[in-house]
């Protein structure tokens, strides 16, 4: 039997084949050449959980602990698991809520306004995955209601830290953390938005070293956002590595101490050892309670502080650029004694024709000239710095003069950044030659910038340079870079920052100083001294005074440094607006710090009661507010 | 018995290897499709996986007994066989029980029966008992009547339980007709009608339709005139694009005046992308799982998508994703291929059947199992629209796996024997 359709199983064959063909080739370009669905599988079915490393703590330099950590849980919310959703006959979702918001509400003390704005947040992120609901609840508001939680539908807690303080104090050099911005986050891969970051002081610039490395874990999750459990058994899955903490030199003791002194006052206090340029204190009043800054109160807060005239935000210490006053004619009375152009007994009337002084018998030396902080004296000092004479033309002498005594100055630390460890480090000014040719179309001799010899005129020096400069000369010659911070690491594994052990000369010859050191030992001692009430009984304070003339009334300003062999500690204290000159706030206060410091206890009760509690500053006047 | 035993020798053994192997690897899928840490044991009836292993037991028992049938078993009995499965579809529509919108089974409390699953193989019988008639002209118009008949009841029955899908199946039908002699134009009208629709909804706009099906007739005709010139041919072509034109219109008319939301529903059923919450969530979830083994795959019991419920189904109609995302293109090729090599044999083993009855019964097999392989893997990646039909040997299910295995059996029996004429 013949069939006349046998060929076309050949026909049914092909179909078969093309058919298969087709289906293989779309998985060609599903698989193969599609990477979009690669890219959506990873979205919807895994969720990557940063883990969050704990930060390095701060400690003192004995070792008590600054800055530490403290757990405070985020509430989290799946808006998808809270509510059902479906669609109903007109093909339009709705919405039926599974859990009791009221019931939420009055467990979180919020209003249900507060519920459906946080909810309208969460959603516009994201339906299906996880977002912050309510920031930062400590433990203490947790415990009342963290039993309930489970009821509550998509709703869970995160685990996060927050800095925390055992003392209020240190705001200013610690420094405050807070929530990234988006320059950081372009900058730094590091970071992910709601993410922290050292904002200032400490935490800003040893961020990398504090903030350490997260860990994260890869979750598989389910259509309704669950998780079903680690990603590949957790072999994507890494754990966090904890910051490095850091070993400062603050004195903890010492530091609160100097707050209190400062409180109900506007200035500064820096103390430096000098032998090795640690910041022991570091004080810039008004201050503030760092545990303000941390937290949900941390942005209502920080607004208060920030708008508040006395600028306690502002780290005086070092981002303000006062005139130095008295305190600058130790440093010119080393540098003109190295150049030559005085001798030790060099003296100069008290002409109070030149620049006005205060009523004192005429020096009949340096020393002398320290201890009764002689204006005229160093006016006529400074002119010999200036007008050397190498030149017959008084404008190219005054150059010549004005650029070597600049160098001098900077050797001290002056008219520069100093590198200490904490931001926004303000330069201060010492004039150059430019500066004046500008101002005087370079016709300008000693007689236009004479007020630079007394610490006025266009000299601006920072209370971290001042203090520097009680370090120099309490080291007769030389300092180190102050820093902060002594140590990076943990318990097991320290290491030191190497530039802070670079010593910085002056180039100023040792015997140079060791007259300036009984000049502000004089002042401190001496009958006709300026700086009596910086005396401590049993130690032997050298210091110096200075009043700084400005808009306001006077700053009272006095570096120090103790004991007088062997320093222990060099300071600058600054007092903004006190009348009295130097010696009259800056220097009691001084001392106080120093007997603190050297004996552990301060036994002059009255004393210290005295200067802690009256407030000697002049108010400071609102800015005039523009007019329209 | 000894002429029984001699018979044996001649059993397609490497069709049963490959049905074998698809459906060891397609249990293997079905375990990995509801793989949980926390439930891993093979043996435990909670679990699909354990459920569908009896059912391997059961098709291979079931197997071993239409092998030992006798050769006339089959053929004499095809009509009963096909009555009592309309029977039974009957039954479905008074003591049914619902699943998924559509009513198809039969509560037999240890066993779920889905008629519809066994009124392919009864109907193929039939249609075979019809065509190997010894008057049987499939030119007359008495024969188009009958076999139109056979098959239109079973369709007509399962529409009625909403499953379109198992209805859409009777169409393979279609390929062992055309081998028997039935004209190949009702084959190729269908296509192009089909190709037309959704040309014309997709791309919108009728007249680049028109344009491009006048270019491609223009072409044909070009080659068959350069071959046999002839006038014939001429008219024959204009008359088809005249055709043509006038479908494309109406299409284009027809869906026009519908309502935006009916235009939409079409058209989600053409590009479920449309809709991805909605109709078109499977086949995009599908996509994903399957896009996103790669070329190797993420490994057994490895998938991410398959293994968090995002695809509903994916153990029925959507298996054939957790063979794209745990075993990659790879594996997709190399169960494509059993699929088509086994398609191939089935071609052959019908050519060589000397009976009429087994010949069309073994097209109707392939044709039957072709239809579902196009039909399911088409949808899965978003060729074909959401027409919910099981993949051969492969998806979970009783009911299936057991009407696919004696529907391949059947003809294993009759080819034991290929070259007795019944």
């Amino acid at each position: 039997m013949t069939d006349p359709y046998r060929n076309r199983s050949v026909i049914i064959r092909y179909i078969y084949t093309i058919v298969v063909v087709v289906l293989v080739i779309r998985l060609v370009f599903l698989q193969l050449i599609n990477s979009d669905y690669k890219r959506i599988a990873a979205v919807q079915a895994l969720r990557e959980v940063t883990q969050y490393p704990a930060r390095g703590y701060i400690y003192d330099r004995e070792g008590k602990l600054l800055v530490y950590n403290e757990a405070v849980y985020d509430l989290m919310v799946i808006p998808d698991m809270t509510v059902k959703r479906y669609r109903n006959r007109h093909r339009q979702d709705s919405i039926v809520q599974l859990n009791d918001t009221a019931l939420l509400c009055r467990k979180l003390g919020i209003t249900h306004e507060d519920y459906e704005s946080h909810m309208k947040k969460a959603i516009h992120y994201s339906w299906k995955a996880p977002s912050i609901f309510m920031k930062q609840i400590s433990k203490e508001e947790l415990a009342a209601w963290e039993g309930d939680l489970r009821k509550f539908n998509g709703f869970y807690l995160s685990r996060r830290t927050l800095r925390s303080y055992d003392r209020p104090i240190g705001a200013h050099v610690l420094g405050y953390v807070g929530e990234v911005g988006n320059r950081d986050i372009q900058a730094d891969s590091y970071y992910k938005q709601g993410d922290y970051i050292g904002q200032s002081g400490l935490e800003r610039m040893y961020e990398k070293e504090l903030r350490g490395i997260k860990g994260k874990k890869v979750m598989h999750v389910d259509v309704n956002s669950r998780e079903i459990g680690h990603y590949m058994d957790g072999a994507l899955d890494s754990l966090p590595v904890s910051g490095n903490n850091l070993y400062t030199s603050l004195d903890a003791d010492l530091q609160e101490y100097a707050e209190r002194l400062m409180a109900n006052k506007r200035g500064c206090v820096v103390a430096i050892e000098p032998s090795s340029g640690e910041v022991l204190a570091l004080v810039s009043a008004p201050s503030y309670d760092p545990n303000l800054l941390v937290g949900r109160v941390r942005g209502k807060n920080y607004s208060v502080l920030y708008q508040d005239i006395r600028k306690p935000l502002f780290n005086r210490a070092l981002q303000a650029a006062y005139p130095p006053g008295s305190i600058f004619k130790v440093a010119q009375a080393v540098t003109a004694l190295q150049l030559g152009v005085i001798d030790p007994y060099s003296y100069f009337v008290c002409d109070h024709n030149l620049v006005g002084c205060h009523n004192h018998p005429t020096a009949m030396s340096v020393q002398e000239a320290i201890k009764m902080s002689c204006n005229p004296y160093f006016y006529r000092v400074y002119g010999r710095m200036i007008q050397q004479g190498k030149y017959k033309n008084a404008y190219k002498d005054s150059k010549y003069g004005l650029t070597l005594w600049r160098s001098y100055m900077m050797r001290f630390g002056f008219g520069q950044r100093m590198d200490i460890d904490l931001p926004n480090v303000m330069e201060g000014s010492i004039p150059d030659t430019s500066l004046y040719d500008k101002w005087y179309n370079h016709r300008w001799t000693f007689a236009s910038i004479y007020s630079n010899s007394i610490g006025q005129g266009e000299v601006q020096v920072v209370p971290i340079q001042m203090a520097n400069l009680a370090c120099v000369v309490a080291n007769r010659g030389y300092y180190y870079t102050p820093h902060v911070v002594r140590y990076i690491g943990n318990d097991t594994a320290k290491f030191r920052v190497e530039k802070y052990y670079r010593r910085h000369e002056t180039g100023i010859e040792r015997r140079y100083y060791d007259i300036a050191v009984a000049g502000m030992y004089d002042v401190v001692h001496a009958p006709g001294g300026t700086g009596h009430k910086a005396d401590v009984p049993g130690i032997d304070v050298c210091g110096k005074t200075g009043t700084a003339q400005n808009k306001g009334a006077d700053h009272s300003v006095f570096i120090s440094f103790a004991p007088r062999d062997n320093p222990k500690i060099a300071l600058a204290v600054y007092v903004e607006n006190a009348p009295g000159g130097g010696g009259s706030w800056a220097a009691p206060i001084s001392g106080l710090i120093i007997e603190k410091y050297l004996k552990g206890e301060v036994q002059r009760a009255d004393f210290e009661k005295r200067y802690m509690d009256i407030n000697p500053c002049q108010p400071v006047r609102p800015p005039k507010e523009k007019k329209p | 018995m000894r002429h029984r035993q001699s018979e044996y020798r001649k059993i397609d053994y490497l069709t049963i290897a490959i049905y074998a192997v698809i459906v060891i690897f397609g249990w293997a899928n079905i375990y990995a499709a509801g793989y949980n840490e926390a439930h891993s044991a093979v043996f435990d009836f909670n679990f699909n996986h354990c459920k569908q292993l009896v059912w391997i037991g059961v098709s291979a028992l079931v197997a071993g007994l239409i092998l030992l049938t006798d050769l006339r078993f089959f053929s004499n009995g095809a009509y009963i066989f096909y009555a009592i499965s309309m029977l039974l579809l009957l039954s479905v529509l008074f003591v049914g029980s619902s699943t998924n919108g559509g009513i198809s089974w039969i509560d037999l409390k240890f066993f779920k029966l889905q008629p519809s699953e066994f009124a392919k193989f009864a109907t193929a019988l039939a249609l075979s008992k019809y065509v190997s008639k010894q008057d049987f002209d499939i030119h007359q118009r008495g024969s188009w009547l009958m076999l139109g008949l056979i098959i239109a009841l079973p369709v007509g029955l399962i529409f009625l339980q909403h499953d379109m899908g198992s209805a859409l199946v009777f169409a393979s039908f279609l390929i062992p007709l055309y081998r028997f002699g039935m004209t190949p134009y009702i084959l190729v009208i269908g296509v192009v009608a089909i190709t037309l629709f959704v040309l014309t909804i997709a791309v919108g706009d009728s007249y680049y339709i028109i344009m491009i099906s006048l270019a491609v007739i223009g072409l044909i005709y070009l080659f068959v005139w350069l071959n046999r010139p002839r006038r014939k041919d001429y008219v024959r072509t204009i008359g088809i694009f005249a055709v043509c034109c006038l479908f494309i219109i109406s299409v284009d008319t027809v869906f026009g005046s519908l309502e935006v939301h009916q235009q939409n529903r079409i058209k989600v059923l053409l590009d479920p992308s449309l809709d991805l919450r909605g109709t078109g969530y499977n086949v995009h979830q599908a996509k994903i799982a399957i896009g996103s083994g790669g070329f190797k795959g993420k490994g057994f019991l490895n998938g991410t998508i398959t293994k968090a419920n995002f695809l509903p189904e994916q153990e029925t109609d959507f298996i054939f994703c957790t063979v794209g995302e745990e075993w990659g293109f790879v594996g997709c090729l190399l169960l494509l291929g059993l699929y088509l090599w086994l398609l191939q044999r089935l071609v052959s083993i019908s050519e060589r059947q000397a009976s009429r009855f087994s010949r069309f019964y073994g097209y109707s097999v392939s044709a039957i199992l072709f239809f579902h392989i196009l039909v399911n893997v088409g949808m899965v990646i978003g060729l074909v629209p959401v027409i919910g039909i099981p993949l051969p040997f492969f998806s979970y299910g009783g009911s299936s796996l057991l009407a696919f295995t004696i529907l391949l059996f059947i003809l294993l029996r009759q080819d034991a024997e290929h070259t007795s004429l019944l």
